[in-house]
């Protein structure tokens, strides 16, 4: 069936009870109480005209449309701004109520280009289809010149990469400029003018590419006519036919439904049922899939026998014999243990749990680790020792229920922008921000959005925060006893240490930098405003205390009673789209899937028995461990896949040693990556739009990936990984991805009662999906902890030993910009490149003149592992001493300066806290090339 | 490696900078048991031979916990 058409109840639905009890041309309705007349009918079978309407929208009422009759009340209100009242009777059809529509439409059509049969909307306008319904049969005004003033010579705004702003066709209905305020919260667009001189304009005379428009689409979605349209619709048509699918971008995991012309995608519109999104999107997810047809794209395996050969394209039979043949060869030669893998959080989770099984059955040890060593290892560490799951504890939808909300080294409008929309949305409802970070992110302050506190620590101070904020909440009186005596253990004991004045705000401000009252008040109002729930990112695991950082935040949640109810929780802000997948499908070196241990011998009797081969009962080698070993000799192969542990991974001297040392490497990738330079064979890999599988979001929603065109590859990844398994002598096979999800839901609890029929069915699961959760688990930990009592841990700040020195006096922090993704090896392919070409540092002002720097100048970024060269942006965003920059873009490398230090729990590298110098090149390299980061000794 | 100090010599010292405010058995006994839940053995041996060599750049507390860990092999 297709979901091109959904359908449109005219204004938003309201919570409650059905009790409103009413008529609508004779047919009885109960609705909640503020539900739209306009709503009321839809719900009753009866469609009422409308344009200026929509159910993402609050009502209007400025189309008169929609006009209805209401016995009781005086002439034709309109039925979108019209709340039902009990006992209504309403009729939404007659002559009197048809003359006035029809009398409407002639206005607007009287100002309408007819270009109808060429217009890039036909089929899909809604002032068309109104025509029709209203039975518009004459224009007595003319049309165009001959009706007078117009507006058919206003010029189209093109400079958008992805959609055409058409203003002669604007019937001034303010549906884009209400979904960019109420749905994207961005207010980049507004009505210009008055009367019949309004028109939509993207701020005060620039265009739409010039404004503050951040491209998330919600207008080009709302716009009922050709006015904002994608440029592929105008380039191509109309979609035909429609796919439902999961975006590949961020860890929000917006649901898509991919519109296609036969095998051609069109357009990707979100989906106004997706459970993570609920029909929102971002610039990347709506517009930025151009890669997956990129030139670039690698569709054939390719082989060499060492890096100084050129590739040879070869058969798949013949790449996986290789593989295969050099995998068992260099076991032979320098045992078991010397060869593993990486997955990726940009796979599915039936992809992963592939490669896993292929390390742990075939490989016959645990060296699988994951993308997620890098970003939230810390995650999974913290929340499984406090509350016994290694996972958030909210769904999205938790924040509509926020009174206050606590943002810690996270940056949403950035890099979860379709969660933060939502937040925004809560925050402009009333609900109080707290953002604690060292640099300002535009949450802080935007239009509408003020934050009540920001407390900008010192990069590498985290745990002493969290410490400050718990240590108030202890020594003023402001503990959940209730809920602690009830639902935790261990108290005591985390109450007597963090009482201690060393965790005072007094005393952590001078560690910090942040003012010791400010840390009183920002603790006193998570406290006491009601649900506060806590969202971070990777300015939280990315330390040396990532763990502990984790472990204070759930401390301070259960201390507060902030846990196992809507509005609170303790949430991380997934990078990837499958990060929490990859980890739930046992990547990690220490845990088979579900997180449970490898020593642990009743759930290794569970996959011995089911894949017939005995399982290590020891941990694997980490990422780092593995680069570290490769180094030093016992671990000689690397199956990587989908990641470019090159350009992504700290320390890119370290990297490419360790690269440079395999015997063998393999990678699985849309294209020849960074990783690729040092690797022997590329199976290429298969993008989202041919992936069929599933992806586990933030909030531990899983989501159906649906192929809309077979693999351009010829083989679906998991097969590939049969087949080198196969060819290594392990019988390994499945049928179908949902097979491998069958036997995921066999032997992990969590996943007990998922399956790809239930996926079908109800659109998403967030799990644990079992006998007590049918259809999942919204909320986590609300009776009890998964493991019980909710354990309180004490966290003793220990400052990393990267400090910034007399060479190296700046501290660097990375982070993410909107446009781009990750290593950039999508987003690079695509038009986003548009508002972010290259990776730049940002420097305040003040280190910037010490140095001679300004804007735009190019300088050098050195710490004491590597130095790259960036354009300088001058910015007061963060402190004086403190620079920024981002990771999207090879030829800058930032990683080329971060370093080998880590959390001390599970090895997440520090990207966070860099110390580096940055000085002045006097003449910008006119050569980019020349540009190319180097290593402390030597040149890659 | 970095600076000439063996990785697994810097993250166990850094593993017990965290349980530095715990008595010395108690934290060795809390070091010891963190890598065996997820140090992979090879690193394992390689710092109990570190710590039975007589190194000097062991914290204390990791070298009693290379100690322990030994005990369990």
């Amino acid at each position: 069936m297709s979901l091109l058409k959904e359908p449109d109840f005219g204004t938003p639905a309201r919570a409650g009870a059905a009790t409103i009890e009413l008529t609508v041309d004779g047919v009885p309705v109960k609705v909640p109480p503020g539900t739209s007349v306009m709503r009321a009918a839809k719900e009753a079978g009866v469609d009422v005209p409308k344009l200026c309407a929509t159910d993402n929208l609050e009502a209007f009422g400025s189309c008169r449309l929609c006009v209805v009759e209401i016995d009781g009340v005086k002439g034709t209100p309109a039925s979108c701004t019209t709340p039902c009242r009990d006992g209504m009777v309403v009729r939404t059809q007659n002559e009197r109520l048809g003359k006035l529509r029809r009398d409407v439409m002639e206005l607007y059509i009287s100002d309408h280009p007819l270009d109808c049969l060429t217009c890039s909307a036909n089929g899909d306008c809604e002032l068309q289809d109104m025509a029709g319904v209203t039975g518009l049969r004459e224009v007595r005004y003319g049309s165009g010149v001959e009706a007078g003033a117009n507006h058919m010579d206003l010029p189209t705004d093109t400079s958008n990469p992805y959609f055409d702003f058409e203003a002669s066709k604007c019937i001034a209905c303010s549906r884009c400029v209400r979904a960019c305020d109420e749905v994207q919260g961005t207010l980049a667009l507004t009505i210009e003018g008055r009367g019949f001189d309004s028109k939509v304009a993207a701020g005060a005379g620039v265009s739409f590419f010039e404004s503050d428009c951040v491209s998330c689409g919600a207008c080009v979605q709302a716009c009922p006519t050709a006015t904002l349209q994608e440029k592929s619709v105008v380039e191509l048509g109309m979609p035909t036919r429609t796919v439902l699918t999961t975006c590949a971008y961020c860890g929000v995991g917006c649901s898509f439904k991919a519109e296609l012309r036969g095998d051609e995608l069109v357009r990707m519109v979100p989906y106004k049922n997706g459970g993570a999104n609920e029909g929102h999107s971002c610039v990347k997810g709506r517009f930025a899939f151009g890669y997956a047809s990129h030139p670039d794209r690698v569709l054939e395996p390719m082989v060499r026998n060492t890096l100084s050969e050129p590739w040879r394209k070869v058969s798949w039979d013949e790449a996986i014999s290789f593989t295969a043949r050099r995998l068992r060869e260099i076991q032979t030669a320098h045992g078991q243990g010397s060869i593993g893998a990486i997955t990726s959080s940009r796979t599915t989770n039936e992809e992963v749990y592939a490669v896993q099984k292929m390390v742990r059955a075939v490989f016959g040890n645990n060296n699988v680790d994951t993308c997620a060593r890098v970003c939230h290892s810390p995650t999974g560490y913290g929340l499984k020792q406090t509350f016994g799951e290694s996972a958030g504890t909210q769904d999205f939808r938790s924040v509509d229920s926020s009174d206050v909300i606590l943002v810690i080294g996270s940056n949403p409008t950035d890099a979860h922008p379709v969660f933060a929309s939502r937040m925004k949305q809560r925050i402009r409802a009333g609900a109080q921000l707290i953002v604690i970070d060292p640099r300002r992110i535009d949450l802080v302050r935007s239009p509408h959005i003020e934050a009540a506190y920001h407390l900008e620590l010192a990069p590498g101070t985290n745990v002493a925060i969290i410490n400050a904020l718990a240590h108030v909440v202890v020594t003023e009186g402001l503990v959940d006893r209730e809920f602690v005596a009830s639902r935790c253990e261990d108290f005591e004991t985390w109450e007597t240490f963090i009482a201690q004045p060393e965790h005072s705000p007094e005393a952590v401000s001078e560690i910090s930098g942040v003012p010791a009252e400010k840390i009183r008040q920002a603790a006193r109002l998570y406290a006491t405003g009601g649900n506060a729930a806590i969202y971070y990112g990777l300015g939280v695991t990315e330390h040396s205390q990532g763990s502990t950082m984790v472990m204070g935040m759930a401390n301070l949640a259960m201390a507060t009673g902030n846990i196992g109810r809507a509005g609170v929780g303790v949430n991380p802000m997934r990078g990837q789209n499958n990060v929490q997948g990859s980890c739930d499908m046992g990547s990690f070196p220490h845990e088979l899937p579900g997180y449970r241990h490898v020593s642990n011998e009743d759930v290794r009797d569970i996959y011995e028995k089911l894949w017939g081969t005995p399982i290590l009962n020891e941990p694997g080698l980490r990422i780092p461990n593995m680069f570290d070993a490769a180094i030093e000799g016992s671990f000689k192969a690397l199956f990587v896949q989908g990641e470019d542990i090159a350009q992504s991974d700290p320390n890119t001297q370290h990297v490419f040693a360790a690269l440079g040392a395999l015997e063998l490497l393999v990678v699985q990738d849309l294209f020849v990556n960074e990783t690729a330079k040092f690797a022997h064979v590329l199976l290429p890999g298969t993008s989202f739009l041919e992936k069929d599988g599933t992806f586990t979001n933030a909030e531990r929603r899983i989501n159906r990936v649906r192929p809309i065109m077979a693999p351009r590859t010829g083989k679906q990844e998991w097969e590939i990984i049969c087949e080198i398994a196969q060819a290594m002598g392990y019988p390994m096979h499945y049928d179908s991805a949902a097979q491998i999800m069958d036997e995921i839901a066999m032997t992990t609890p969590t996943f007990m009662g998922v399956s790809f029929g239930k996926l079908d069915e109800l659109g998403s699961i967030q799990w644990p999906c079992n006998v007590e959760h049918p259809a999942g688990t919204p909320i986590m930990h609300e009776d009890e902890f998964t493991r019980g009592k909710g354990r309180f841990m004490e966290t003793v700040y220990v400052p990393t030993s990267e400090r910034s020195t007399r060479k190296f006096p700046l501290i660097l922090t990375t982070g993410r910009i909107l446009s781009q993704y990750n290593v950039g090896a999508q987003t690079r392919r695509t038009a986003n490149v548009a508002w972010h070409a290259e990776d730049v540092l940002e420097i305040h002002p003040h280190d910037a003149e010490v140095r001679g720097i300004t804007d735009g100048d190019t300088v050098a970024l050195s710490s004491r592992v590597g130095r790259t060269e960036l354009r300088a942006t001058i910015s007061d965003r963060m402190p004086v001493g403190v620079c920024y920059t981002t990771f999207h873009h090879p030829v800058s490398g930032a990683n080329v300066v971060t370093t080998e230090n880590s959390d001390w729990a599970t090895n997440c590298p520090e990207y966070k806290v860099t110390a580096v110098q940055v000085d002045l090149i006097p003449e910008p390299l006119a050569d980019e090339s020349a540009r190319e980061p180097v290593v402390a000794g030597g040149n890659r | 490696m970095s600076g000439g100090v063996p990785s697994y010599v810097r993250l166990a010292n850094e593993i017990a900078a965290q349980f530095a405010h715990r008595p010395p058995a108690e934290a060795a006994t809390a070091i010891a048991n963190h890598m065996n839940a997820v140090w992979d053995p090879r690193m394992k041996q390689a710092l109990i031979a570190h710590a039975a060599s007589g190194a000097t750049d062991l914290d204390p507390a990791a070298a009693l916990a290379a100690q322990q860990l030994q005990a369990r092999a």
